[in-house]
């Protein structure tokens, strides 16, 4: 069969990607810098192509609660937005947790705090993958490096939100979304026909009804949920680890990095073995569950670890909980838009580790 | 009474209903259909997803005046001016009634709570919402009624008018919405009889009953 390849803008990519891995329903709200994924789906209308759904909310606070009924429901809905709207989700994000209910969130992550900047930033990452709203609960994150594993990464997502019945997020940032890159998709896949056995769709034929809720007032009873939680995360833990080596063989340092600053890594790892300077990368890909492991591996390999990030250091500390005191983390980071270059993340490593 | 009328028109089986937090949020222990509990004030926005995947299904919310007429003003607006197919049962008793006897968007003049223990006061806490008059005025609602169940006459009545919203929801017709105002005597801190006889003398000439939009 032919590639279907083309050239696309990443958010672009997201929106057909959606449309191709089966979704029932898009909920979302404009936001810079992610709006083109409603209006690519507003444009391509895909109620006419597959019957899926797209609605413009009043809100994101709507939005994430209009993903919430849907979800109920057991369809595949998803939502994107930028950091100050992920912000407002959150609330509905906890619910959904709770309520153990599968969807795909998209953040295409820009410049904080408040209002902040309309440029990529990775400071949402703590937000991400520590909590962001209330309560014990993961969500698990998936952190593409091109427009290609945008694509891919919608589709994986759909399958890990059903298979633990867990929201999935993919975080971005804006270069990954207003870039273009080439990009082959997948075949368009069937939207679900089989209602889920919990799903709300009326209980006709089923001789009991479902109900959707993360309310449990008793203690005994949310304590009993949120072992049951743990149990998932335990599973998620051992089953959906995703990470990339880059020329880590013969590597004396290391760079971390995810996203946008992993694929500026590469160039800096370039530019040091042009010196004689053997660095690797390692790219977590799921953010959570973290590839505590791999890390920890590594450090028993290498003279330094060097974290690189767009803020002012946040994964840098699960990299520090990998590497167990082994050897010494470094750190380097840009904010508020501004994107780190390879020679600047190059001579970060040399004045942290070489040039002492 | 909600559930009458979902039986009597068969629908019980395809119906999802939707309790967000208030009094309501237990409502699923005494509906034997599908439910969904919501966060406070999003009842209309879960049900808007509910219903755009699933149109062919019946879907309401059950929300009281904090839920529906404060936090949730925003999602009820919204929901109504898309005429999104479902059906708002809205019951206003004039006060917060899970968290213990606050004061609701909906609480008359000079009406004691927790919260405005003194009587409420226009210049400072702003006047009683009228909901239903407020959605009746938006394209997209195609029925908009107010009802009372303090008596056996109108709890007849009351339930023709959710009967009503229901059908006209099968037609696909619009939002429907069904207020019903109502007493919370442990909230307002009377006896059951007392505050029939204080919702009949000081509610009702404030939220008259009746159809508002049909």
């Amino acid at each position: 069969m032919e590639k279907d390849i083309k050239l696309m803008k990443g958010n672009d990519a997201i929106a057909e990607a959606a449309i191709r891995a089966g979704a029932d329903a898009y909920f979302g709200y404009p936001i810079t810098p992610q709006s083109e994924v409603i209006e690519y789906l507003m444009a391509e209308q895909p109620e006419k192509r597959t019957g899926m759904v797209v609605l413009q909310a009043e809100s994101e606070v709507a939005a994430i609660n209009m993903i919430y009924g849907a979800a109920g429901a057991g369809k595949r809905v998803l939502t994107t937005s930028s950091s100050p709207g992920i912000s407002l989700m959150q609330e509905g994000i906890s619910y959904i947790a709770g309520a153990q209910l599968p969807c795909v969130l998209v953040n295409v992550v820009r410049g904080g705090p408040g209002l902040g900047t309309i440029q990529p930033s990775q400071a949402d990452y703590f937000q991400s993958v520590k909590g962001g709203g209330h309560g014990d609960y993961k969500l698990i994150v998936l952190a593409p490096a091109s427009v290609q594993e945008s694509v891919d990464f919608i589709k994986l997502a759909f399958d890990i939100a059903f298979k633990y019945r867990n929201p999935v997020m993919l975080l971005t940032d804006g270069v990954l979304g207003q870039m273009m890159e080439k990009v082959e998709f997948f075949e368009q896949q069937e939207r679900k026909k089989e209602d889920e056995p919990w799903a709300t769709v009326g209980k006709a034929g089923r001789g009991h009804r479902n109900y959707i809720t993360s309310l449990f007032i008793k203690p005994e009873k949310m304590y009993e949920v949120n072992l049951e939680l743990q149990k998932k995360y335990r599973e998620v833990e051992k089953n959906e680890v995703r990470y990339q080596e880059i020329d880590t063989e013969d590597a004396d340092y290391l760079f971390v990095a995810y996203g946008t600053t992993a694929r500026i890594c590469q160039k800096a790892c370039q530019l040091a073995r042009e010196k004689g300077i053997k660095v690797g990368l390692l790219r977590p890909i799921s953010l959570y569950p973290y590839p505590y492991d791999a890390i920890n591996k590594l450090a028993d390999k290498v003279k330094g670890v060097m974290v690189i990030e767009m803020n002012h250091g946040q994964m840098v500390e699960d990299v520090k909980l990998a590497v167990n005191g082994k050897l010494e983390v470094g750190f380097m980071g840009r904010s508020g838009g501004i994107i780190p270059t390879p020679s600047e993340i190059l001579e970060a490593l040399e004045n942290k580790f070489i040039n002492k | 009474m909600l559930m009458e009328a979902l039986e009597d028109l068969n629908l019980g089986d395809e119906t999802i209903g939707v309790a967000p937090v208030g009094c309501s949020v237990f409502a699923y222990h005494y509906m034997d259909i599908d439910m969904q509990q919501a966060a406070h004030g999003r009842a209309p926005a879960v049900a808007t997803g509910i219903k755009r995947v699933m149109p062919d299904k019946t879907v309401f919310t059950y929300q009281g005046d904090g839920d529906l007429a404060a936090i949730g003003t925003a999602e009820t607006i919204h929901a109504c001016n898309r005429g999104e197919n479902i059906t708002f049962i809205f019951i206003n008793n004039g006060i917060y009634g899970m968290t213990g006897g606050q004061m609701a968007p909906t609480t008359l003049e000079n009406m004691k709570s927790s919260t405005s223990p003194y009587g409420r006061d226009l210049k400072s806490m702003g006047h009683p919402l009228k909901m239903t008059e407020l959605v009746a005025n938006l394209n997209g609602v195609a029925y908009a009624t107010r009802q009372a169940v303090h008596t056996p006459a109108l709890v007849r009545k009351c339930k023709k008018a959710i009967v009503k919203a229901f059908k006209l929801q099968k037609e696909n017709k619009g939002t429907t919405f069904v207020e019903i105002v109502t007493n919370c005597n442990s909230g307002w801190k009377m006896r059951p009889v007392q505050a029939n006889e204080w919702l009949q003398k000081n509610m009702i000439p404030y939220y008259p009953l009746g159809d508002i939009k049909k």
